[in-house]
């Protein structure tokens, strides 16, 4: 068989599979992406805000979640989060069967547990970059603290984290492979399924590289453009006019 | 919880071996790899900069585990031509397999961080060099890459740090790294705890290096301390010779 044949949609081939998995694996990436960057903006809030305890399990949360694999922070809470429902359910009720902690969703939490710890760090540069004078001004003109953030302060936050926040975003798209593991059906598992039936590993798993790769490229393009928008009517250094 | 950390504490370490050995054997051949290929990426002649920027974007672009299937499994599709190459050994192994991958993955994003470096070097210190005469071979020893490894420092240090965590994919192609034997405990097991116990332990390996990492720099860049600290010293000297030299 020719290898468009493999690629080919319908029964014969594997295409449409492989985009149902590709689907899967931007749905993922997608879902993820509100979670961390609220976690991480509120982690961050704590660690400039917060009083000494607050700051400390600030700092402990982006500390260890940055040091640990993301594999490994998906199987504690593909299992500990899964063994811990089990627990809550059977205590609720001693006749119910096991539960099994959907993939799709640990999968969220995980990474986006991971995105919330990169994340903090990237807002609490960009909100130690914004002047104070400014949160002062608005605090003169009157205006309460929610405002200040909402109206003053997130505007520019999202300027300036715009570009590690970017980097972040890729990451998180190429890190939802792993998530193949604990057996969600997205692109990496598509092809490892394609490649049981037809015995071609090289040209499914090139295949996966290349979609991979696409996308960041095309990720990567669309961020240079949302930077260019943001950054427009702001004053640059010589080398970046 | 502790009981479950001596009955398995040899599997573990042995596993944290695989995990540094893997890390470091990786990291060492990438650094060597990737400063030639740095150097040729920021050459003039485009058919040496496009294929190391293709290659770079690749690796950059795509998910580690997609790499490491394509390199342990992609090579089985090629069996008999690696065989009558003699080659087959080397893709047979997993461990040679996931070796090479992070060796490719790492030269790429080391090349990348050591074009910044490379670009750092302040223009005047290059010229500088050129006029008392350095042969071109001699204002990259003696001028530019001491310069850019020093300003690429961290950078490397945090790209080192994102392999060993990244190598916990290891364990997905049947090697037993940390992430290996912890998922085989697991199993035997299921008890939790051993999970939290590999969190430890890779907390433990990354902040080590960490420590390691800093000590290093605090070493490369001893001369710009001393250099400050006698500065405050003699300055009633420096005084004298500047008043000297006026009118």
């Amino acid at each position: 068989m020719d290898w468009l044949t493999y690629l080919s949609f319908g029964d014969a081939g594997w295409g449409d599979e492989l985009l149902q998995g590709l689907g899967v694996t931007l749905a993922l990436a997608l879902a993820t992406l509100p979670l961390g960057l609220l976690l991480g903006l509120a982690v961050a809030a704590l660690a400039l805000f917060g009083g000494r305890a607050a700051r400390a399990l600030a700092l402990a949360f982006s500390t260890t979640l940055r040091g640990l694999p993301e594999l490994l922070t998906l199987f504690i809470i593909y299992h500990g989060v899964g063994m811990g429902l089990n627990a809550l359910w059977r205590w609720y009720n001693p006749a119910a069967g096991h539960i099994e902690l959907s993939p799709f969703i640990a999968g969220v939490l995980a990474l986006g547990l991971v995105f919330a710890a990169y994340s903090s760090e990237v807002w609490r540069g960009a909100w130690q970059a914004l002047d104070g004078g400014q949160r002062e001004a608005g605090e003169a003109m009157g205006l309460r603290r929610l405002t200040i953030f909402r109206v003053i302060e997130l505007p520019q936050l999202l300027r300036l984290a715009l570009p590690g926040l970017g980097n972040l975003w890729i990451n998180l798209l190429k890190d939802t492979a792993l998530v193949s593991v604990i057996a969600l059906s997205d692109l990496m598992r598509m092809a490892n399924i394609a490649v049981g039936a037809t015995k071609k590993p090289f040209l499914f798993f090139l295949v996966v590289c290349l979609a991979y790769w696409l996308v960041c490229l095309l990720c990567e393009y669309l961020l240079g453009r949302m930077e260019r928008r943001a950054n427009r009517g702001q004053r640059m250094g010589g080398a970046a006019a | 919880m502790m009981d479950i950390l001596m009955r398995f504490s040899s599997q573990l370490l042995s596993g944290a071996g695989l995990t540094l050995q893997l890390t470091a054997i990786a990291a060492l051949l990438a650094c060597a790899l990737a400063l030639p290929l740095a150097i040729a990426r920021c050459s003039d002649c485009a058919l040496l900069r496009w294929p190391i920027r293709l290659f770079v974007s690749f690796f950059r672009g795509t998910p580690l585990l997609a790499q490491l299937f394509l390199v342990y499994y992609g090579s089985g599709q090629f069996r008999a031509e690696l065989s009558q190459l003699g080659l087959w050994w080397f893709f047979r192994d997993p461990y040679y397999c996931a070796l090479l991958t992070f060796v490719l993955n790492s030269t790429a994003y080391q090349i990348e961080i050591l074009r910044g470096g490379l670009r750092a070097v302040p223009h005047g210190q290059v010229e500088a060099a050129v006029a008392m005469g350095l042969s071109r071979l001699q204002q990259y020893r003696k001028v530019i890459l001491p310069n850019a490894y020093r300003i690429a420092f961290p950078a490397l240090g945090n790209e080192i740090i994102l392999l060993l965590k990244g190598s916990a994919v290891v364990s997905v192609i049947t090697l037993f790294d940390v992430m290996g034997q912890t998922r085989r405990i697991f199993s035997q097991t299921f008890d939790l705890s051993v999970y939290l116990w590999a969190a430890v332990l890779y907390l433990l390996m990354t902040s080590a290096f960490v420590w390691f990492w800093r000590c290093l720099e605090r070493y490369l860049t001893r001369h710009q301390r001393l250099r400050q600290a006698p500065a405050t010293l003699t300055a009633p000297a420096a005084k004298r010779v500047s008043a000297g030299v006026s009118p």
